[in-house]
């Protein structure tokens, strides 16, 4: 089996074997969160920073309750508090977080390659909770762990990822990460919200939801952004809604068992309509974000294994 | 509605016709037979060389005039909404049952704009309840036809949008049109482009050249056609959509057109009569009823459109009429309204190329019927049984002239004024009923 990789930067390269093993250990610390009992000793003496230069709510969250879960000493740094604001460049920050001794490095950037530039630079472990239009890995993690809950493996399933496929980071990881594990997977949308050569990468592409659904074992829809319809890729969020918005008749193309999904946060009545994600027995939006945390406890784990600097504060 | 009052056939002919002695003539099935067709509850229930009808059908004897499917008009400007003074739908209706047309598409920059799906259902309906015309329209591409932003194609097409495009004002962003090719693709629908750079075409008021100097017009040069048509046709190459060309009416285009066909793209393009009938020295002595938009050309120019007519290159002819009144073209030449009508006149002046030997009879109604129907993805078009019975009998050979003033609907202002042509409707019927002649 070839060495775990130092960072986690992007699924586009994780080998199978990866991919299940931080699957399997993230499965396990669904149910030890399930169960109450935690492991802070395993991360104690560690430091991780989330450094996020983009608003997140939830992710940033999910990742701080990650490391305290593990017991590391976790510190937020957002872009309006720190010296970013003030010109300090990536490079600069860099160094200022190797003076740090930070183990752990989060980071969220709205330019596509921001953590692999960084994780050139710094002692850290660089996890790259989203950057640009590029990936998102922890979330492709969390959304695999979700369906291999629901439907027992991920090889052959049938896997549409709905909408803005074009600016979605969350759907190319997801698009690498399944393709990996060997399912089936299908983006679905507007020809204008699909990136340039993307039958490329593996998937089929489908420009209604009839087609795209059909026979569909998973339904992922991504969030479709207002400043997409100021851009003219699309014309209006009805228009939007009507040919692409999830509602029941749209569902009713997938399996009758077919699951629901979303990354967060909703626009409920644009890509999604409010009784199909609120439905406790198709949607499990909710357990994504559950999933979230145990996901990133592994990543956590398997990363602190092979930390450089490995001695502890 | 009032609207009927010319429509003296409205209730006959819906039960049963056989229209006997014909040269029956289907360009898309490639049929010249001598023969009988007979009409049945609105729809062609057969046609063939010694058919019989039960005793007490009423029969015509067309004494060996053409029998061919109604003339299909893809591109045309009602004068609904907006300009209801140069043109209504029931004036234009008469206009087109004269002129053999069934089916017509119209340009939806009126005023509203057809950008929103209540605005085309009205005009469908309002086609409806003339009886004799079909009317399918276009949706506009963009906003109030502004060139930038895009309308709701999806909700647009559902209303019965035909396919996009901002009318007589060419997409002139890149970018624009680029995101009207894709997203329009996704809906199986394709772009209709009025050819000429508007920055080239600003203030101009004729086809730049000897002519335009002499007269002292400004000039429009004929590569602003060219121009847009070759960037259109790398956007139709990037995004996989499917552009149509309106009105081409120079050579340079035309190659770029014939070698995009060629390459495999998804490029379509229509004329209309003024291209291939007339050119530049039709506006001497500053005839405001021959100008047009795009402006008459050089006649090498429309000896292309020719050979591009009988090389299928052209995929159809369309009427490209525009209403206007006498105060739209009484006025010095540069400040006079561009454009011609074209209803009454779409099938004569197509025959005058048949009469001068540059196209097969087939070909012309191939590129008046069966290719547009094929392009639109209409269910008319054909002499099929089974086909909605909508037909046209003319002669090929009677004699008339053009005169502006007693052309048949409101709009007068025909470029072809003085004209003399072979080949006239005598009936035109829709839905199996004589609604002309």
């Amino acid at each position: 089996m070839p060495t775990p990789p130092r960072h986690l930067l992007a699924i586009e390269g994780l080998e199978p074997p990866h991919i299940a093993d931080m699957l399997d250990l993230a499965e396990n610390y669904a149910l030890l969160n399930r169960s109450g009992k935690t492991q802070r000793d395993l991360l104690k003496g560690r430091t991780l920073i989330n450094l996020f230069f983009e608003d997140s709510t939830r992710t940033r969250t999910s990742f701080e309750l990650a490391g305290k879960r593990l017991g590391a000493d976790v510190i937020n740094m957002a872009v309006s508090t720190s010296s970013v604001n003030k010109g300090e460049t990536l490079l600069d920050t860099a160094s200022t977080l190797n003076a740090m001794q930070c183990d752990l490095l989060v980071i969220r950037h709205a330019q596509s390659g921001a953590p692999a530039l960084l994780s050139q630079k710094v002692e850290a472990a660089v996890i790259n909770a989203g950057d640009g239009t590029h990936e998102h890995p922890t979330q492709a993690l969390l959304d695999a762990l979700t369906i291999r809950r629901h439907k027992g493996h991920l090889d052959n399933l049938v896997i549409a990822i709905c909408g803005d496929v074009l600016h979605s980071r969350v759907a190319r990881s997801n698009i690498h990460l399944l393709l990996t594990m060997g399912a089936r997977v299908r983006i679905v949308g507007p020809p204008t919200l699909i990136p340039a050569e993307a039958a490329r990468l593996g998937v089929e592409i489908f420009h209604t939801m009839r087609e795209g659904l059909a026979g569909a074992d998973v339904v992922m829809m991504l969030r479709l952004q207002k400043e997409r319809m100021a851009g003219g890729l699309v014309p209006s969020s009805r228009e939007f809604f009507r040919f692409f918005g999830l509602d029941a008749e749209k569902l009713a193309y997938a399996k009758s068992d077919a699951i629901v999904m979303h990354p967060g946060p909703m626009n409920r009545g644009v890509e999604i309509d409010s009784a199909i994600a609120d439905d406790p027995v198709r949607s499990v939006i909710g357990e994504q974000v559950e999933m979230g945390v145990a996901c990133r406890m592994a990543v956590l784990d398997l990363l602190a294994r092979n930390l450089r600097r490995n001695t502890r504060i | 509605m009032a609207d009927f009052a010319h429509l003296p056939y409205k209730r006959q002919q819906m039960a049963a016709l056989l229209i006997t002695n014909a040269r029956l003539m289907d360009a898309g099935a490639g049929l010249d037979i001598l023969g009988s067709l007979l009409i049945k509850s609105g729809r062609i229930a057969a046609h063939g060389p010694s058919l019989t009808a039960p005793e007490l059908t009423p029969t015509l004897d067309a004494q060996g005039a053409i029998l061919a499917p109604g003339l299909i008009d893809m591109r045309a400007s009602l004068g609904e909404p907006g300009f209801e003074h140069r043109e209504t739908i029931a004036s234009a209706a008469r206009a087109a049952a004269a002129g053999g047309i069934t089916t017509l598409c119209a340009l939806p920059d009126t005023e509203p704009a057809l950008d929103d799906p209540a605005l085309l259902q009205f005009l469908i309906r309002r086609g409806e309840a003339t009886g004799s015309l079909t009317i399918l329209p276009y949706g506009a591409a963009t906003i109030d036809c502004a060139g930038k932003d895009m309308a709701e194609f999806g909700l647009l097409r559902e209303a019965g949008a035909i396919a996009f495009t901002d009318g007589r004002r060419a997409i002139a962003s890149a970018r624009a049109m680029r995101l009207a090719l894709s997203y329009a693709r996704g809906f199986g629908c394709f772009i209709v482009q009025h050819p000429e750079d508007p920055s080239l075409a600003a203030g101009g008021a004729a086809t730049e050249g000897e002519l335009a100097t002499r007269l002292g017009l400004p000039g429009i040069p004929a590569a602003a056609e060219s121009i847009l048509v070759a960037r259109d046709i790398a956007l139709a190459r990037l995004t996989g959509g499917h552009v149509h060309f309106a009105h081409v009416s120079t050579g340079a285009a035309l190659d770029l057109i014939r070698g995009a066909k060629a390459e495999g793209l998804h490029v379509t393009c229509d004329t209309a009569p003024p291209y291939f009938d007339l050119n530049e020295t039709a506006i001497g002595d500053y005839r405001t009823y021959a100008k047009l938009s795009p402006p008459l050309r050089a006649d090498a120019d429309r000896l292309a459109v020719v050979a591009a007519l009988a090389d299928g290159t052209i995929d159809a002819i369309a009427s490209d009429h525009q209403p206007r009144d006498a105060d739209d073209k009484r006025l010095p030449f540069a400040q006079a309204e561009a454009g011609g009508a074209g209803l009454a006149t779409l099938l004569g002046i197509t025959l005058a190329r048949v009469h001068g030997g540059d196209l097969t009879m087939l070909q012309a109604l191939a590129l008046l019927t069966s290719n547009p129907a094929k392009l639109l993805n209409l269910e008319t078009g054909t002499l099929a049984p089974g086909a909605p019975a909508d037909l046209v009998l003319f002669d090929p050979e009677r004699g008339w002239k053009v005169e502006a003033g007693k052309l048949p609907g409101k709009a007068q202002n025909s470029p072809f004024d003085g004209r003399a042509l072979e080949g006239r409707v005598i009936a035109t019927f829709k839905a199996g009923r004589r609604v002309f002649g």
